[in-house]
Protein backbone atom coordinates (compact mmCIF):
# COMPACT_ATOMS: atom_id res chain seq x y z
CA UNK A 1 0.00 0.00 0.00
CA UNK A 2 1.45 3.43 -0.49
CA UNK A 3 2.06 6.07 1.62
CA UNK A 4 -0.46 8.45 2.87
CA UNK A 5 -0.08 12.20 1.89
CA UNK A 6 0.05 13.01 5.96
CA UNK A 7 2.57 10.79 6.85
CA UNK A 8 5.55 12.38 8.03
CA UNK A 9 8.46 9.71 9.17
CA UNK A 10 10.44 12.55 9.82
CA UNK A 11 7.72 14.31 12.23
CA UNK A 12 7.22 10.60 13.79
CA UNK A 13 10.65 9.48 14.49
CA UNK A 14 11.45 12.99 16.17
CA UNK A 15 8.00 12.55 18.36
CA UNK A 16 9.09 9.25 19.35
CA UNK A 17 12.35 10.02 19.95
CA UNK A 18 14.07 7.85 17.53
CA UNK A 19 17.29 8.45 15.77
CA UNK A 20 16.41 6.57 12.10
CA UNK A 21 18.51 5.70 9.19
CA UNK A 22 17.67 6.74 6.03
CA UNK A 23 16.78 2.47 5.49
CA UNK A 24 14.74 2.85 8.59
CA UNK A 25 12.67 5.43 7.80
CA UNK A 26 11.66 3.98 4.27
CA UNK A 27 10.81 0.68 5.76
CA UNK A 28 8.95 2.41 8.64
CA UNK A 29 7.53 4.57 6.71
CA UNK A 30 5.99 1.82 4.37
CA UNK A 31 4.91 -0.04 7.50
CA UNK A 32 3.12 2.77 9.47
CA UNK A 33 1.24 3.78 5.64
CA UNK A 34 0.53 0.26 5.29
CA UNK A 35 -1.47 0.81 9.05
CA UNK A 36 -3.17 4.35 8.04
CA UNK A 37 -4.68 2.57 5.16
CA UNK A 38 -6.41 0.22 7.29
CA UNK A 39 -7.73 3.40 9.37
CA UNK A 40 -8.72 4.82 6.15
CA UNK A 41 -10.85 2.00 5.70
CA UNK A 42 -12.42 2.27 8.58
CA UNK A 43 -12.85 6.35 8.24
CA UNK A 44 -15.38 5.24 4.80
CA UNK A 45 -17.77 3.62 7.01
CA UNK A 46 -20.93 5.56 7.38
CA UNK A 47 -21.05 6.11 11.59
CA UNK A 48 -23.56 9.13 10.99
CA UNK A 49 -25.92 8.82 13.69
CA UNK A 50 -23.70 6.85 15.97
CA UNK A 51 -22.77 8.67 19.13
CA UNK A 52 -19.20 8.29 19.98
CA UNK A 53 -17.82 6.38 22.73
CA UNK A 54 -14.68 5.70 24.54
CA UNK A 55 -15.96 2.33 25.53
CA UNK A 56 -18.24 -0.21 24.08
CA UNK A 57 -19.37 -1.78 27.47
CA UNK A 58 -21.56 0.30 28.91
CA UNK A 59 -19.64 -0.41 32.23
CA UNK A 60 -19.02 2.97 34.84
CA UNK A 61 -17.01 3.78 37.54
CA UNK A 62 -14.83 1.15 38.58
CA UNK A 63 -12.73 1.49 41.51
CA UNK A 64 -10.72 1.04 44.42
CA UNK A 65 -10.57 2.30 48.08
CA UNK A 66 -7.79 4.29 48.70
CA UNK A 67 -5.58 2.12 51.18
CA UNK A 68 -2.15 2.16 50.54
CA UNK A 69 -0.64 -1.22 49.81
CA UNK A 70 3.31 -1.94 49.96
CA UNK A 71 5.36 -1.48 46.23
CA UNK A 72 8.21 -2.69 44.51
CA UNK A 73 11.67 -2.95 46.77
CA UNK A 74 14.28 0.08 45.22
CA UNK A 75 16.24 -3.12 43.83
CA UNK A 76 13.51 -4.91 41.48
CA UNK A 77 12.40 -1.24 40.75
CA UNK A 78 15.27 -0.38 39.18
CA UNK A 79 16.13 -3.95 37.59
CA UNK A 80 15.85 -2.97 34.12
CA UNK A 81 17.34 0.40 34.28
CA UNK A 82 20.12 -0.12 31.90
CA UNK A 83 22.09 2.98 34.02
CA UNK A 84 21.50 3.48 37.81
CA UNK A 85 23.21 6.20 40.57
CA UNK A 86 21.77 7.09 44.01
CA UNK A 87 18.65 4.84 43.83
CA UNK A 88 17.67 6.90 40.40
CA UNK A 89 17.65 5.87 36.49
CA UNK A 90 20.27 7.61 34.99
CA UNK A 91 19.10 9.17 31.68
CA UNK A 92 21.07 11.72 29.58
CA UNK A 93 20.94 15.17 30.70
CA UNK A 94 17.63 16.09 30.04
CA UNK A 95 15.90 20.10 29.86
CA UNK A 96 12.43 20.71 29.69
CA UNK B 1 1.27 56.64 22.97
CA UNK B 2 -0.86 53.56 23.26
CA UNK B 3 -1.33 52.16 26.72
CA UNK B 4 -1.37 48.63 27.41
CA UNK B 5 -2.99 46.10 29.88
CA UNK B 6 -2.11 42.53 30.63
CA UNK B 7 -4.24 39.88 30.74
CA UNK B 8 -3.15 36.62 33.05
CA UNK B 9 -4.47 32.94 33.30
CA UNK B 10 -3.23 30.40 35.23
CA UNK B 11 -3.01 26.75 35.18
CA UNK B 12 -2.73 25.77 38.67
CA UNK B 13 -1.64 22.26 39.52
CA UNK B 14 -2.85 20.70 43.12
CA UNK B 15 -1.53 17.40 44.16
CA UNK B 16 -4.44 15.52 46.20
CA UNK B 17 -3.72 14.17 49.37
CA UNK B 18 -4.72 10.58 49.46
CA UNK B 19 -2.79 7.59 50.85
CA UNK B 20 -2.27 5.85 47.61
CA UNK B 21 -1.57 6.89 43.85
CA UNK B 22 -4.76 7.46 41.39
CA UNK B 23 -4.29 4.66 39.27
CA UNK B 24 -2.64 1.88 41.46
CA UNK B 25 -2.26 1.48 45.06
CA UNK B 26 1.09 1.48 46.32
CA UNK B 27 1.75 4.74 48.67
CA UNK B 28 1.57 8.52 47.85
CA UNK B 29 3.61 10.58 49.99
CA UNK B 30 6.46 13.43 49.50
CA UNK B 31 10.04 13.10 51.25
CA UNK B 32 10.40 9.24 50.92
CA UNK B 33 13.65 7.59 49.74
CA UNK B 34 13.92 7.89 45.59
CA UNK B 35 11.93 5.28 44.00
CA UNK B 36 10.82 3.76 47.09
CA UNK B 37 6.87 4.51 45.87
CA UNK B 38 6.91 2.66 42.85
CA UNK B 39 5.15 -1.10 41.57
CA UNK B 40 4.75 -2.47 38.13
CA UNK B 41 1.75 0.11 37.51
CA UNK B 42 3.99 3.01 38.23
CA UNK B 43 6.94 1.35 36.35
CA UNK B 44 4.76 0.68 33.50
CA UNK B 45 5.41 -3.01 33.41
CA UNK B 46 3.95 -4.66 30.10
CA UNK B 47 0.44 -6.38 31.33
CA UNK B 48 -0.49 -4.13 34.00
CA UNK B 49 -4.18 -1.79 33.96
CA UNK B 50 -4.91 0.91 36.24
CA UNK B 51 -7.17 1.23 38.60
CA UNK B 52 -9.19 4.43 39.97
CA UNK B 53 -8.65 5.60 43.30
CA UNK B 54 -12.32 6.50 44.61
CA UNK B 55 -10.84 8.75 47.23
CA UNK B 56 -8.63 11.17 44.58
CA UNK B 57 -12.21 11.26 42.98
CA UNK B 58 -13.90 12.30 45.93
CA UNK B 59 -11.59 15.08 46.30
CA UNK B 60 -11.82 16.86 42.94
CA UNK B 61 -15.46 16.59 43.00
CA UNK B 62 -15.69 18.67 46.36
CA UNK B 63 -13.02 21.05 45.29
CA UNK B 64 -15.18 21.52 42.10
CA UNK B 65 -18.44 22.14 44.31
CA UNK B 66 -16.32 24.40 47.12
CA UNK B 67 -15.95 26.61 43.40
CA UNK B 68 -18.83 26.15 42.39
CA UNK B 69 -18.45 24.40 38.75
CA UNK B 70 -20.57 22.24 37.16
CA UNK B 71 -20.07 18.58 38.07
CA UNK B 72 -20.12 17.01 34.94
CA UNK B 73 -22.46 13.74 34.75
CA UNK B 74 -19.87 11.74 32.71
CA UNK B 75 -16.46 12.05 32.58
CA UNK B 76 -13.24 9.85 30.68
CA UNK B 77 -9.95 9.55 30.87
CA UNK B 78 -7.40 10.35 27.96
CA UNK B 79 -3.86 9.36 27.00
CA UNK B 80 -1.67 12.65 26.65
CA UNK B 81 1.33 11.51 24.34
CA UNK B 82 5.18 12.46 24.85
CA UNK B 83 7.82 11.16 25.26
CA UNK B 84 10.16 12.48 28.11
CA UNK B 85 11.71 10.42 30.99
CA UNK B 86 9.68 11.76 33.70
CA UNK B 87 6.70 9.59 32.27
CA UNK B 88 7.77 5.70 32.27
CA UNK B 89 3.98 5.01 29.73
CA UNK B 90 5.38 7.50 27.57
CA UNK B 91 2.10 9.15 28.19
CA UNK B 92 0.11 10.73 31.07
CA UNK B 93 -3.45 9.68 32.04
CA UNK B 94 -5.49 13.39 31.85
CA UNK B 95 -8.81 14.55 30.44
CA UNK B 96 -8.41 16.02 27.50
CA UNK B 97 -12.49 16.85 26.25
CA UNK B 98 -14.34 15.16 29.04
CA UNK B 99 -12.88 17.05 32.68
CA UNK B 100 -14.83 16.00 35.72
CA UNK B 101 -15.76 20.09 36.87
CA UNK B 102 -16.61 22.73 34.35
CA UNK B 103 -17.04 26.53 35.04
CA UNK B 104 -17.05 27.63 38.57
CA UNK B 105 -15.26 30.85 39.68
CA UNK B 106 -12.69 31.95 42.60
CA UNK B 107 -13.10 34.34 45.17
CA UNK B 108 -9.98 36.85 45.55
CA UNK B 109 -9.21 39.59 47.63
CA UNK B 110 -6.88 42.10 46.80
CA UNK B 111 -4.61 44.58 48.89
CA UNK B 112 -6.76 47.14 50.92
CA UNK B 113 -5.82 50.46 51.26
CA UNK B 114 -4.50 50.28 54.71
CA UNK B 115 -3.55 46.81 56.28
CA UNK B 116 -6.23 47.16 58.77
CA UNK B 117 -9.20 47.33 56.14
CA UNK B 118 -10.82 45.08 53.84
CA UNK B 119 -9.58 45.02 49.96
CA UNK B 120 -12.36 44.72 47.21
CA UNK B 121 -13.39 41.42 46.47
CA UNK B 122 -13.76 39.58 43.19
CA UNK B 123 -14.39 36.55 41.16
CA UNK B 124 -12.06 35.03 38.84
CA UNK B 125 -13.94 32.46 36.44
CA UNK B 126 -12.66 28.87 35.99
CA UNK B 127 -13.15 26.78 32.51
CA UNK B 128 -12.28 23.80 34.24
CA UNK B 129 -10.67 21.45 36.46
CA UNK B 130 -9.22 17.98 35.30
CA UNK B 131 -7.82 15.38 37.06
CA UNK B 132 -4.66 13.36 36.05
CA UNK B 133 -1.28 11.94 37.16
CA UNK B 134 1.37 13.69 37.94
CA UNK B 135 4.61 12.13 36.87
CA UNK B 136 8.07 11.33 37.82
CA UNK B 137 10.93 14.00 39.31
CA UNK B 138 14.35 14.33 37.23
CA UNK B 139 17.24 15.63 39.34
CA UNK B 140 19.83 17.69 36.66
CA UNK B 141 23.28 16.81 36.86
CA UNK B 142 26.00 18.18 35.06
CA UNK B 143 26.18 15.82 32.49
CA UNK B 144 22.95 13.52 33.22
CA UNK B 145 19.74 13.59 34.71
CA UNK B 146 18.36 11.04 37.69
CA UNK B 147 14.95 9.84 37.71
CA UNK B 148 12.90 9.13 40.71
CA UNK B 149 9.71 7.91 40.08
CA UNK B 150 7.63 8.18 43.49
CA UNK B 151 6.01 11.48 42.38
CA UNK B 152 4.63 9.51 39.41
CA UNK B 153 0.80 8.83 40.15
CA UNK B 154 0.05 11.23 42.26
CA UNK B 155 -3.43 12.19 42.04
CA UNK B 156 -2.94 15.76 40.51
CA UNK B 157 -5.89 18.53 39.40
CA UNK B 158 -5.32 21.24 37.03
CA UNK B 159 -7.53 24.31 37.55
CA UNK B 160 -7.27 26.21 34.76
CA UNK B 161 -8.68 29.76 35.11
CA UNK B 162 -9.99 31.80 32.40
CA UNK B 163 -7.69 34.71 31.05
CA UNK B 164 -9.43 36.99 33.36
CA UNK B 165 -6.60 38.76 35.64
CA UNK B 166 -4.43 41.49 34.66
CA UNK B 167 -2.26 42.42 37.54
CA UNK B 168 0.29 40.23 39.18
CA UNK B 169 -1.47 40.85 42.67
CA UNK B 170 -4.41 39.56 41.18
CA UNK B 171 -2.74 36.47 40.37
CA UNK B 172 -1.22 36.26 43.72
CA UNK B 173 -4.63 36.51 45.33
CA UNK B 174 -6.28 34.03 42.91
CA UNK B 175 -3.43 31.84 44.39
CA UNK B 176 -3.67 32.35 48.07
CA UNK B 177 -7.49 31.75 47.94
CA UNK B 178 -7.17 28.44 45.93
CA UNK B 179 -4.88 27.59 48.41
CA UNK B 180 -6.84 28.60 51.16
CA UNK B 181 -9.94 26.61 49.80
CA UNK B 182 -8.40 23.41 49.19
CA UNK B 183 -6.39 23.57 52.86
CA UNK B 184 -9.90 24.19 54.09
CA UNK B 185 -11.56 21.00 52.07
CA UNK B 186 -8.77 18.47 53.57
CA UNK B 187 -8.12 18.15 49.52
CA UNK B 188 -4.37 18.74 49.89
CA UNK B 189 -1.44 20.85 51.74
CA UNK B 190 -0.58 23.17 49.09
CA UNK B 191 3.07 23.05 50.24
CA UNK B 192 4.40 25.05 47.17
CA UNK B 193 7.97 23.65 48.68
CA UNK B 194 6.78 20.65 48.72
CA UNK B 195 5.60 20.54 44.57
CA UNK B 196 1.74 20.28 46.53
CA UNK B 197 1.11 23.79 44.69
CA UNK B 198 2.39 24.32 41.37
CA UNK B 199 1.40 27.13 38.76
CA UNK B 200 2.14 28.55 35.34
CA UNK B 201 0.68 31.44 33.70
CA UNK B 202 -0.48 32.69 30.53
CA UNK B 203 0.57 36.31 29.92
CA UNK B 204 0.29 38.70 27.18
CA UNK B 205 -0.92 42.79 26.58
CA UNK B 206 -3.00 44.61 24.35
CA UNK B 207 -3.97 47.37 23.86
CA UNK B 208 -6.62 49.07 26.36
CA UNK B 209 -10.31 48.45 24.61
CA UNK B 210 -8.84 45.71 22.65
CA UNK B 211 -10.47 42.06 22.65
CA UNK B 212 -8.22 40.48 20.83
CA UNK B 213 -5.86 38.55 23.22
CA UNK B 214 -1.93 39.59 22.81
CA UNK B 215 0.93 36.97 22.03
CA UNK B 216 0.73 34.80 25.08
CA UNK B 217 3.59 33.99 26.57
CA UNK B 218 3.85 30.96 29.16
CA UNK B 219 5.89 31.66 31.96
CA UNK B 220 7.20 28.17 34.29
CA UNK B 221 8.62 27.44 37.41
CA UNK B 222 6.65 30.00 39.66
CA UNK B 223 7.62 27.80 42.62
CA UNK B 224 6.55 29.93 45.18
CA UNK B 225 3.42 32.42 45.51
CA UNK B 226 5.73 35.22 46.00
CA UNK B 227 7.53 33.78 42.98
CA UNK B 228 3.96 34.14 40.95
CA UNK B 229 3.51 37.85 41.90
CA UNK B 230 6.95 38.54 41.27
CA UNK B 231 7.47 36.81 37.85
CA UNK B 232 4.15 38.27 36.79
CA UNK B 233 5.26 41.37 37.70
CA UNK B 234 8.38 40.90 36.01
CA UNK B 235 7.25 39.26 32.83
CA UNK B 236 4.21 42.12 32.16
CA UNK B 237 7.39 44.93 32.33
CA UNK B 238 9.14 42.73 30.21
CA UNK B 239 6.68 42.39 27.20
CA UNK B 240 5.78 46.05 27.39
CA UNK B 241 9.48 46.77 27.11
CA UNK B 242 9.46 44.98 23.70
CA UNK B 243 6.85 46.53 22.80
CA UNK B 244 7.66 49.99 23.51
CA UNK B 245 11.00 49.35 21.78
CA UNK B 246 9.44 48.46 18.41
CA UNK B 247 10.00 44.82 18.98
CA UNK B 248 7.71 42.18 18.35
CA UNK B 249 6.84 39.75 20.97
CA UNK B 250 6.95 35.94 20.16
CA UNK B 251 4.54 32.86 21.29
CA UNK B 252 6.75 31.01 23.78
CA UNK B 253 7.31 29.32 27.18
CA UNK B 254 9.90 31.32 29.84
CA UNK B 255 11.64 29.92 32.57
CA UNK B 256 11.45 32.19 35.77
CA UNK B 257 14.16 32.24 37.67
CA UNK B 258 13.21 33.64 41.13
CA UNK B 259 16.17 34.07 42.86
CA UNK B 260 18.11 36.34 40.19
CA UNK B 261 14.65 37.63 39.28
CA UNK B 262 14.54 36.88 35.49
CA UNK B 263 13.55 34.92 33.23
CA UNK B 264 14.60 33.02 29.63
CA UNK B 265 12.86 31.12 27.14
CA UNK B 266 13.06 27.68 26.87
CA UNK B 267 14.15 26.90 23.54
CA UNK B 268 12.94 23.04 23.27
CA UNK B 269 9.36 24.15 23.33
CA UNK B 270 9.45 25.96 20.34
CA UNK B 271 7.98 23.40 18.12
CA UNK B 272 3.99 22.90 19.34
CA UNK B 273 3.80 19.63 21.43
CA UNK B 274 1.61 17.11 19.60
CA UNK B 275 -0.10 15.21 22.37
CA UNK B 276 -2.26 12.86 19.87
CA UNK B 277 -4.57 12.48 23.06
CA UNK B 278 -7.01 9.49 22.80
CA UNK B 279 -9.39 7.88 25.35
CA UNK B 280 -8.18 5.48 27.84
CA UNK B 281 -8.72 1.91 26.56
CA UNK B 282 -7.68 0.66 30.32
CA UNK B 283 -10.27 3.00 32.34
CA UNK B 284 -14.07 3.05 32.31
CA UNK B 285 -15.98 6.38 32.15
CA UNK B 286 -17.00 7.74 35.80
CA UNK B 287 -20.82 9.16 36.10
CA UNK B 288 -21.40 11.32 39.32
CA UNK B 289 -24.87 11.02 40.15
CA UNK B 290 -26.70 13.71 42.64
CA UNK B 291 -26.68 11.16 45.54
CA UNK B 292 -22.87 11.38 45.12
CA UNK B 293 -22.26 14.90 44.89
CA UNK B 294 -25.08 15.91 47.74
CA UNK B 295 -23.00 13.38 49.94
CA UNK B 296 -19.51 15.22 49.17
CA UNK B 297 -21.78 18.92 49.21
CA UNK B 298 -22.23 18.21 53.11
CA UNK B 299 -18.35 17.19 53.52
CA UNK B 300 -17.83 20.75 52.05
CA UNK B 301 -16.59 23.24 54.72
CA UNK B 302 -17.13 26.40 54.85
CA UNK B 303 -15.30 28.50 52.76
CA UNK B 304 -12.39 30.96 54.10
CA UNK B 305 -14.23 34.18 52.62
CA UNK B 306 -17.54 33.30 54.15
CA UNK B 307 -15.77 32.16 57.62
CA UNK B 308 -14.65 35.96 57.23
CA UNK B 309 -17.37 37.70 57.08
CA UNK B 310 -19.80 35.58 59.54
CA UNK B 311 -16.60 36.36 62.48
CA UNK B 312 -16.48 39.89 61.55
CA UNK B 313 -20.76 40.08 61.65
CA UNK B 314 -21.08 37.70 64.53
CA UNK B 315 -18.53 38.31 66.78
CA UNK B 316 -17.58 42.04 65.94
CA UNK B 317 -14.35 41.80 65.72
CA UNK B 318 -11.82 43.63 63.38
CA UNK B 319 -11.30 42.76 59.67
CA UNK B 320 -6.86 42.57 60.91
CA UNK B 321 -7.77 40.26 63.63
CA UNK B 322 -9.73 37.61 61.46
CA UNK B 323 -7.17 37.99 58.54
CA UNK B 324 -4.69 36.40 60.97
CA UNK B 325 -7.10 34.00 61.84
CA UNK B 326 -8.89 32.74 58.33
CA UNK B 327 -5.70 31.24 56.48
CA UNK B 328 -5.55 28.60 59.40
CA UNK B 329 -8.78 26.96 59.36
CA UNK B 330 -7.62 25.16 62.80
CA UNK B 331 -6.64 29.11 64.61
CA UNK B 332 -10.16 30.01 63.59
CA UNK B 333 -11.97 27.67 64.65
CA UNK B 334 -9.85 27.37 68.21
CA UNK B 335 -11.22 31.17 67.69
CA UNK B 336 -14.11 30.46 67.70
CA UNK B 337 -14.43 27.68 70.36
CA UNK B 338 -12.59 30.19 72.60
CA UNK B 339 -14.78 32.99 71.75
CA UNK B 340 -17.91 31.11 72.68
CA UNK B 341 -17.14 29.83 75.88
CA UNK B 342 -15.71 33.21 76.76
CA UNK B 343 -19.09 35.16 76.30
CA UNK B 344 -20.44 38.12 74.73
CA UNK B 345 -18.24 41.29 74.58
CA UNK B 346 -14.52 39.39 75.11
CA UNK B 347 -14.56 38.26 71.47
CA UNK B 348 -11.87 40.88 70.79
CA UNK B 349 -9.85 40.13 73.74
CA UNK B 350 -9.80 36.28 72.36
CA UNK B 351 -9.01 37.29 69.24
CA UNK B 352 -5.90 39.53 70.72
CA UNK B 353 -4.92 36.79 72.88
CA UNK B 354 -4.81 34.50 69.95
CA UNK B 355 -3.26 36.26 67.77
CA UNK B 356 -0.73 38.30 69.64
CA UNK B 357 0.27 36.17 73.02
CA UNK B 358 -0.31 32.57 71.26
CA UNK B 359 1.11 32.87 68.17
CA UNK B 360 3.90 34.91 69.39
CA UNK B 361 4.80 31.96 72.11
CA UNK B 362 4.22 29.07 69.33
CA UNK B 363 6.30 30.85 67.37
CA UNK B 364 8.95 31.22 69.84
CA UNK B 365 8.82 27.15 70.68
CA UNK B 366 8.24 26.94 67.06
CA UNK B 367 5.10 24.73 67.72
CA UNK B 368 2.42 24.12 65.73
CA UNK B 369 -1.25 25.27 67.46
CA UNK B 370 -2.01 20.99 67.41
CA UNK B 371 1.06 20.67 69.73
CA UNK B 372 -0.56 23.66 72.16
CA UNK B 373 -1.10 22.95 75.67
CA UNK B 374 -3.88 25.74 76.21
CA UNK B 375 -7.52 24.82 75.44
CA UNK B 376 -10.15 27.08 74.58
CA UNK B 377 -11.43 26.45 77.87
CA UNK B 378 -8.42 27.81 79.86
CA UNK B 379 -7.97 31.15 77.52
CA UNK B 380 -11.73 31.51 78.13
CA UNK B 381 -11.63 31.14 81.89
CA UNK B 382 -8.31 33.78 81.50
CA UNK B 383 -10.33 36.01 79.63
CA UNK B 384 -12.99 36.23 82.22
CA UNK B 385 -10.80 36.66 85.12
CA UNK B 386 -8.99 39.50 83.94
CA UNK B 387 -12.73 41.10 82.59
CA UNK B 388 -13.92 40.55 86.34
CA UNK B 389 -11.16 42.16 87.44
CA UNK B 390 -9.61 39.22 89.33
CA UNK B 391 -6.11 39.64 87.35
CA UNK B 392 -4.70 42.46 86.38
CA UNK B 393 -2.68 42.94 82.80
CA UNK B 394 0.83 42.01 83.74
CA UNK B 395 -0.29 39.29 86.10
CA UNK B 396 -1.90 37.44 83.16
CA UNK B 397 0.39 37.53 81.25
CA UNK B 398 2.34 35.76 83.06
CA UNK B 399 -0.47 33.42 84.31
CA UNK B 400 -0.50 32.76 80.23
CA UNK B 401 3.09 32.20 80.08
CA UNK B 402 2.53 29.48 82.18
CA UNK B 403 -0.64 28.32 80.85
CA UNK B 404 1.88 27.77 77.57
CA UNK B 405 4.04 25.67 79.58
CA UNK B 406 2.21 23.61 81.66
CA UNK B 407 -1.84 23.50 80.03
CA UNK B 408 -2.59 23.89 83.79
CA UNK B 409 -6.10 26.11 84.30
CA UNK B 410 -5.53 29.75 84.78
CA UNK B 411 -7.42 29.67 88.75
CA UNK B 412 -4.59 26.79 89.47
CA UNK B 413 -1.47 28.98 88.32
CA UNK B 414 -3.25 31.77 89.91
CA UNK B 415 -4.20 30.69 92.86
CA UNK B 416 -0.12 29.01 93.31
CA UNK B 417 1.55 32.09 92.42
CA UNK B 418 -0.65 34.15 94.52
CA UNK B 419 -1.06 36.62 91.15
CA UNK B 420 -4.84 37.58 92.14
CA UNK B 421 -5.13 41.36 92.36
CA UNK B 422 -5.96 42.47 95.74
CA UNK B 423 -8.97 42.65 97.03
CA UNK B 424 -10.37 46.35 97.24
CA UNK B 425 -10.40 47.97 100.19
CA UNK B 426 -13.61 50.32 98.51
CA UNK B 427 -13.06 52.89 101.60
CA UNK B 428 -9.61 52.76 100.53
CA UNK B 429 -9.81 52.71 97.03
CA UNK B 430 -12.26 55.87 97.31
CA UNK B 431 -9.86 57.59 98.89
CA UNK B 432 -6.97 57.34 96.86
CA UNK B 433 -9.54 58.23 94.25
CA UNK B 434 -10.82 61.80 95.96
CA UNK B 435 -6.89 62.73 96.41
CA UNK B 436 -5.85 62.12 92.98
CA UNK B 437 -9.36 64.42 92.00
CA UNK B 438 -8.19 66.85 94.10
CA UNK B 439 -4.56 66.87 93.32
CA UNK B 440 -5.56 67.85 89.37
CA UNK B 441 -7.61 70.46 88.66
CA UNK B 442 -6.77 70.82 85.14
CA UNK B 443 -7.73 66.94 84.78
CA UNK B 444 -11.11 67.79 86.55
CA UNK B 445 -11.70 70.71 84.56
CA UNK B 446 -11.04 69.17 81.14
CA UNK B 447 -12.70 66.56 82.04
CA UNK B 448 -16.06 68.69 83.44
CA UNK B 449 -15.58 70.38 79.61
CA UNK B 450 -16.34 67.06 77.66
CA UNK B 451 -12.99 65.79 77.64
CA UNK B 452 -13.31 61.97 78.72
CA UNK B 453 -10.09 60.88 78.15
CA UNK B 454 -9.42 63.27 80.60
CA UNK B 455 -10.04 60.75 83.28
CA UNK B 456 -7.01 59.03 82.80
CA UNK B 457 -4.58 61.13 84.40
CA UNK B 458 -6.12 60.43 87.46
CA UNK B 459 -5.57 56.60 86.98
CA UNK B 460 -1.81 56.95 87.55
CA UNK B 461 -1.47 58.07 91.02
CA UNK B 462 -4.20 55.81 92.44
CA UNK B 463 -2.42 52.86 90.78
CA UNK B 464 0.77 53.64 92.64
CA UNK B 465 -1.31 54.07 95.95
CA UNK B 466 -2.43 50.54 95.59
CA UNK B 467 1.25 49.44 94.60
CA UNK B 468 -0.37 47.96 90.44
CA UNK B 469 -3.05 45.92 92.49
CA UNK B 470 -6.45 47.75 92.34
CA UNK B 471 -9.29 47.15 89.92
CA UNK B 472 -9.16 48.89 86.81
CA UNK B 473 -12.84 48.26 86.28
CA UNK B 474 -13.22 49.63 89.51
CA UNK B 475 -11.32 52.31 89.83
CA UNK B 476 -12.88 53.71 87.04
CA UNK B 477 -16.18 53.36 88.21
CA UNK B 478 -15.32 54.88 91.51
CA UNK B 479 -13.67 57.81 89.83
CA UNK B 480 -16.46 58.30 87.12
CA UNK B 481 -18.96 57.68 90.54
CA UNK B 482 -16.63 60.80 92.37
CA UNK B 483 -16.37 62.99 89.25
CA UNK B 484 -20.07 63.27 89.01
CA UNK B 485 -20.60 64.30 92.35
CA UNK B 486 -17.79 66.91 92.55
Amino acid sequence: MSQPAELNIDRVAELSRLALTPEEKTRFAAQLGSILGHIEQLAKVDVSGIEPTAHAFPLNNVWAADVAQPGLAVSAALLNAPAQRDHMIVVPKVVD
Amino acid sequence: MINYEAVIGLEVHVQIKTHSKVFTRVGAGFGHEPNTLTDPVVLALPGTLPVMNKAALDAIIKAGLLLGCDIAPVCKWDRKQYFYPDSPKNYQISQYDQPICLGGSVEIELPGAARNLMGEHKKIPLTRIHLEEDVGKLNHHATDSLVDYNRAGTPLMEIVSEPAMQTAEEAFAYLTSIRNTMIYGGISDCDMEKGQLRCDANISIRPVGEKKLGTKVELKNLNSISYVRDGIAHEIKRQLAVVAAGGKLVQETRDYDGVAGTSQSLRSKEMAHDYRYFPDPDLMPVHVDEGWKAELRRACPELPFDKQRRLIADYQIPYTITSVLIPDRALSNFFEATAQLAGMGRSQAVGNWITNDLLRELGAAKLPLSASKISAANLAALIQLIDAGTLLNAAAKEVFATMFATGEAPVVIVARLGLAAAPTDTGELEAWCRESIAANAKALAEFKSGKDSAINAFKGPIMKAAKGKANPKLVDETLRRLLAEA
